[in-house]
């Protein structure tokens, strides 16, 4: 056996030791399935074996839950073979869960670290469970938020334990709980010291303990109520998937199939309660949404995490002191994660009390941090000592690497750099965080450009995971490989880029709004533009973010881009509403209270109606589905001319960047998934359809026009 | 095809449905079958001649389930021989159980029909009945399932009536039942609730609160926003995209009021009439069901309003009296502005703000109210309309002869 390593003790009792070969989680893969069986069958059948206890040999790592491949693979099932096949593959794990728990020996799982997904599922079928006391030890069933359902049993036997009506935001919202919250939800019998787990799990084997499942038992009724006949019920099925829609905006299927699984299986015996399961499980794997998302925001992040575009011949350059050229809010977030990682961190500015102030921001976010009892006093007044404000050049001798987050300007950047350079070492590396000028500019004011290189952040840097570089024409390897093992440290997702306008996140979020006013300047109605937005899934409705952006910051890109293109720019009609907007009415978005939104004192903010004088409302609105199109195929059509233009290396970058970058929405998997899932042929007619209406905004680039010829994917 | 007559219709006053309300102790049987005695003492005919009692009824579960029809008329000494069955399209149920009667004449598959209508809001508590609907996910999700009064409301937003246009028609409801009453405008058809031993329990609209002035209103709170803000706004609002925000405009003084009653109608054919010397008051012109959106639910009555004139060949000119149950303000207020009426034209008598909504017997109850209203203006067509829940409106057009 390879995943798990099965002995039978002195006293007749079965252990297995679940452990995943090459990996630092334990998951459930077709070979531990097949292994489990065997051990199964052989529990049952062995009359020497009284019962069976399953661990995990990795130290606070019970399960993980399912390989993603797996359920990939599972999905992919139905292209080669028949509906009944996917389902039957499918359906192993609530198969063999239900043939370990009706054997009629007594199973315990001995929970010695994180149990999630099907780690848990299995739990959920053992007679007994007893987790150690470790206070990071978290249970939970996180299958939704990879946009599928707990597919072993989990959405018919967690409600059976802790009640429907409270199961339902760990099924809806994938949310842990710790062993103490697992122990008050009657999910686990007995919290003991991790020493004695075995002992304890073996405990309730040689005192007789039950080999019956509650569920199994004549009188079982679920606590807080069962069936559609009790009020509470009732009440938890009405309210539940007007909530969901709320949170969902309906794009993402897994919800109400766990709604639905809950509600159909909780009223059947467990036998047909699976298969209801899964049933409801093999819907999401064969859909679109749950294996893009799984691509994209699981697979495909964790390379990216990991350095999949790491050059690999360079040797690992972790950073250990790093300047911070600009205290403002940019520098002062990228110092704090930066210490929070254990770098160390030179803050300059100007002036000192510029940089102070930038060092104030880690103190406020770590004070709240303690407050919150998330961190020792102890551990933030360490990260803050890692942080030191200054205002002279000099105390960045030592640094291996500088990020810059001064003044959008190529003098005043330039400036910066050739001050810096005159102190730091030549083996030091230098980032500039720079979100609109080209590296390659840039760059020349450095005497190494080969060490010079954009790390882009996004604001605010503590909250947003996604990190872009950006490659200069002249950026070396090192750089890269540099830039790649800070953003490792710090813990954020790169995307690799190539120099361009805007580079690839700025350019192609631009299209967002952009669109979006351009249909403000056709007479669209503001909030079915925003709506759309929102409810195609995109994380903010246009005139919303581009109000946090600054219709003022817009109107001066917007400036520097027709400058630089000259003759080359193609204008839109979204430059006039910019225009309006900014320099003749003086709203400049949510920094001075007034954009595309009012924001009264008392209140929500709500669209600014004044708007609609100056564009005035069409007689016959367009479609949401026309709205939508339109806002979300122009940001698919930038993002290929990026891909065209080299500007991306792959398909995997562009998705990652899209939906952690500037919250494209993540149910399509990226844009790039989209227009897979669309088809590339239509969603290229379409476009051309859309550009004779709409303008050259929409016209095809050539690579999409090609791919839709030779009906190729983004992804092969 | 076969004409069908109504020859007499009777109602119930409106008791408040609550443990303190009037009709709480009838229960929904007795109280269904009162009317259904009425109709055999005001009118000298053979009882067995009736081929079925159509009873409209919504939350059909414990003692108003199991075919409320049936054993209301036995209770009412219809006799072995007069079977009886139940209907539910939710708030149109008797208007649905009098069209169904009508059909079965015109069809010539009937000669004497009764339909009616009950609903014990004070004992069988409404949506107790359950449904898919509600609560399945599967169907609640592809429904697209609110709360009425959230689709009230939406329909508020969308089509602009403010909390303050909902309010005063709140007023003109209760002025205009006021003074129907006053003037003696029921009186034909009321018939007083009694107890076991002949002492009357009602003998007016319990629900009603003529004297509340726009003031009063203004200072109820809006009874959805929290159900609103949960999710249910979210779920109609992603269907009109257009709108930002909900207004949430509808409280409980300006909504149907939660009642008890029940109400009847006598229908035959003309040789009925004759045979039993039975006066016919007016003649079943044509009837309309419609679905809509189910998420904004309410808005349909005009939908079927016109497809009741279309089949019957009539335009909105020849109809004389419009009634259009008052479920919520803007139900009504949406109806006018969609067939271009003033609300000076609808309901002139009141209707359920001010005297009540009994699901499952409004729809005879309104339509009798605009056969009384022909009759005394004598005028010539009555239009009934009520909107559905699910998403679905009836309506119903009958002449004065």
């Amino acid at each position: 056996m390879t995943d798990i390593k099965f002995e039978i003790d002195n006293d007749g009792i079965a252990l297995l030791t679940i452990d995943t070969p090459d990996r630092s989680m334990n998951i459930i893969t077709e070979s531990f399935m097949k292994e489990l069986g065997e051990i199964i069958t052989r529990v049952t059948e062995d009359k020497d074996i009284k019962g069976a206890v399953i661990t995990s040999a990795k130290q606070g790592n019970f399960m993980a839950g399912a390989d993603l491949n797996l359920i990939l693979r599972l999905g992919a099932l139905q292209k080669t073979g028949s509906m009944q096949d996917v389902f039957d593959a499918a359906f192993e794990i609530n198969r063999l869960c239900r043939l370990l728990e009706t054997c009629g020996k007594p199973w315990v799982s001995a929970i010695n670290g994180l149990c999630l997904g099907g780690g848990l599922e299995l739990s959920l079928a053992c007679h007994y469970r007893v987790a150690s006391d470790d206070p990071k030890l978290k249970m939970g069933l996180p299958e939704v938020q990879v946009g599928i359902i707990p597919g072993g049993g989990g959405t018919q036997r967690l409600p059976r334990l802790m009640g429907i009506q409270m199961s339902l935001p760990y099924l809806l919202q994938g949310k842990n709980m710790t062993a103490k919250q697992a122990l008050s939800n009657n999910i686990i019998h007995e919290i003991v010291p991790s020493d004695e787990l075995l002992h304890t799990a073996k405990s309730y084997i040689l005192s007789g303990g039950k080999a019956v499942q509650p569920w199994d038992e004549k009188r079982f009724k679920i606590p807080g109520g069962q069936g559609v006949f009790d009020p509470n019920i009732v009440q938890t099925f009405i309210g539940a998937p007007a909530m969901t829609k709320k949170e969902t905006k309906g794009n993402y299927p897994a919800t109400i199939a766990i709604l639905s699984a809950v509600y159909e299986g909780h009223q059947l015996p467990m036998d047909k309660a699976v298969r209801v399961e899964s049933k409801y499980f093999v819907q999401q794997i064969i859909g679109d949404v749950a294996p893009n998302m799984i691509r994209t925001l699981f697979v495909n992040k964790g390379k990216a995490d990991k350095g999949v575009r790491r050059p690999k011949d360079v040797a690992p350059m972790k950073a250990k002191k790093l300047g911070m050229l600009g205290a403002g809010l940019m520098g002062a977030g990228v110092a704090y994660v930066s210490a929070k990682a254990g770098i160390e961190v030179i803050l300059l500015d100007r002036e000192i009390e510029f940089a102070e102030k930038g060092k104030e921001y880690s103190e406020k976010l770590l004070a709240k941090a303690v407050k919150r009892k998330r961190m020792t006093q102890e551990k933030a007044d360490g990260i803050l000592a890692l942080i030191k404000p200054t205002a002279d050049y000099a105390d960045l001798a030592g640094c291996d690497l500088i990020i810059e987050a001064v003044l959008e300007d190529v003098e005043v950047k330039a400036d910066v750099t050739r001050k810096t350079e005159a102190v730091v070492g030549a083996d030091c590396f230098y980032g500039s965080n720079t979100s609109t000028l080209p590296i390659t500019t840039l760059a020349k004011a450095s005497a190494r450009d080969a060490q010079f290189i954009g790390i882009h952040f996004f604001s605010p840097v503590d909250k947003m995971p996604l990190v872009e570089i950006i490659m200069g024409k002249n950026t070396g390897d090192e750089a890269l490989a540099k830039a790649l093992d800070y953003t490792r440290q710090i813990r954020k997702t790169p995307i690799v880029v190539n120099d361009s306008r805007g580079f690839y996140t700025s350019r192609c979020f631009s299209t967002y709004v952009q669109e979006a006013m351009n249909m403000l300047s056709e007479g669209i109605s503001p909030a079915l533009i925003e709506n759309s937005g929102v409810y195609g899934g995109m994380m903010v409705g246009p005139f919303a973010v581009g109000d946090e952006v600054s219709i003022e910051l817009m109107y001066h890109v917007g400036q520097a881009t027709m400058k630089g293109l000259g003759k080359d720019y193609i204008p839109q009609a979204c430059d006039d509403v910019v225009q309006k907007m900014y320099v003749d009415l003086g709203r400049k978005g949510k920094k001075n209270a007034k954009g595309f939104y009012e924001y009264p004192e008392k209140g929500k903010k709500h669209l600014w109606s004044g708007i609609e004088e100056h564009y005035p409302l069409l007689k016959d609105q367009p479609s949401q589905e026309i709205v939508t199109k339109r806002l979300f195929y122009r940001q698919i059509l930038e993002v290929i001319r990026c891909l065209e233009e080299n500007v991306l290396l792959a398909p995997e970058d562009a998705d990652i960047g899209a939906i952690f970058g500037w919250g494209f929405a993540p149910w399509t998997g990226g844009p790039l998934s989209h227009a897979d899932t669309i088809g590339v042929k239509k969603f290229h007619d379409e476009c051309a359809e859309l550009s004779k209406l709409y303008g050259v905004h929409f016209t095809p680039p050539k690579m999409l026009a090609e791919k839709a010829a030779k009906n190729e994917k983004f992804y092969s | 095809m076969t004409e069908a007559y109504i020859f007499d219709h009777v109602r119930s006053p409106r008791g408040r449905g609550k443990k303190d309300g009037a009709l709480h102790e009838v229960t929904p049987v007795n109280l269904l079958s009162q009317m259904l005695r009425a109709l055999t003492v005001r009118n000298d005919f053979d009882v067995s001649s009736i081929d079925d009692v159509v009873a409209g009824c919504v939350t059909a579960v414990g003692e108003q389930g199991g075919n409320v029809g049936r054993f209301a008329a036995y209770m009412a000494d219809y006799g072995d021989g007069v079977p009886g069955m139940h209907v539910n399209r939710f708030c149109a149920s008797a208007l649905v159980a009098v069209n169904y009667a009508c059909a079965r004449v015109m069809a010539g598959q009937a000669d004497m029909m009764v339909g009616c209508g009950v609903e014990s809001m004070s004992r069988v508590t409404m949506g107790f009945d359950g449904g898919a609907w509600l609560f399945d996910p599967q169907v609640s999700n592809k429904v697209g399932f609110v709360l009425q009064g959230i689709s009230a409301d939406l329909i508020a937003t969308k089509y602009g009536f403010s909390r303050e246009d909902c309010d005063q028609y709140a007023i003109l409801s209760q002025k205009r039942s006021k003074a129907a009453w006053d003037a003696g405008y029921f009186k034909n058809s009321i018939v007083n609730v009694k107890d076991q031993i002949g002492l009357t329990l009602l003998d007016h609209d319990q629900h009603m609160r003529p004297s509340a002035t726009l003031e009063d209103l203004g200072k109820l709170k809006s009874a959805f926003t929290d159900y609103g803000e949960m999710g249910f706004d979210s779920v109609a609002l992603q269907k009109y995209p257009e709108t930002e925000t909900m207004d949430h405009v509808h409280h409980a003084g300006n909504s149907s009021g939660i009642v008890d009653g029940a109400a009847a109608m006598l229908i035959g054919t003309k040789e009925m009439g004759e045979k039993y010397k039975l006066k016919a008051r007016a003649k079943m012109t044509s009837f309309a069901d419609v679905g809509i959106d189910p998420t904004i639910m309410l808005s349909g009555p005009a939908a079927a309003a016109k497809k009741a004139l279309a089949r019957a060949g009539l335009t909105k000119e020849d109809i004389d009296i419009w009634e259009v149950n008052e479920a919520f303000s803007s139900v009504v207020l949406r109806f006018c502005q969609e067939m271009e009426l003033s609300t000076e034209e609808v309901n002139v008598n009141g209707g359920s703000i001010a005297m009540g909504h009994p699901l499952g017997a409004t729809g005879a109850i309104i339509l009798g109210t605009a056969l009384d209203e022909l009759e005394r203006t004598g005028k010539r067509y009555a239009l009934a309309a009520l909107c559905v829940a699910g998403g679905m409106a009836t309506a119903t057009i009958i002449e004065r002869v």
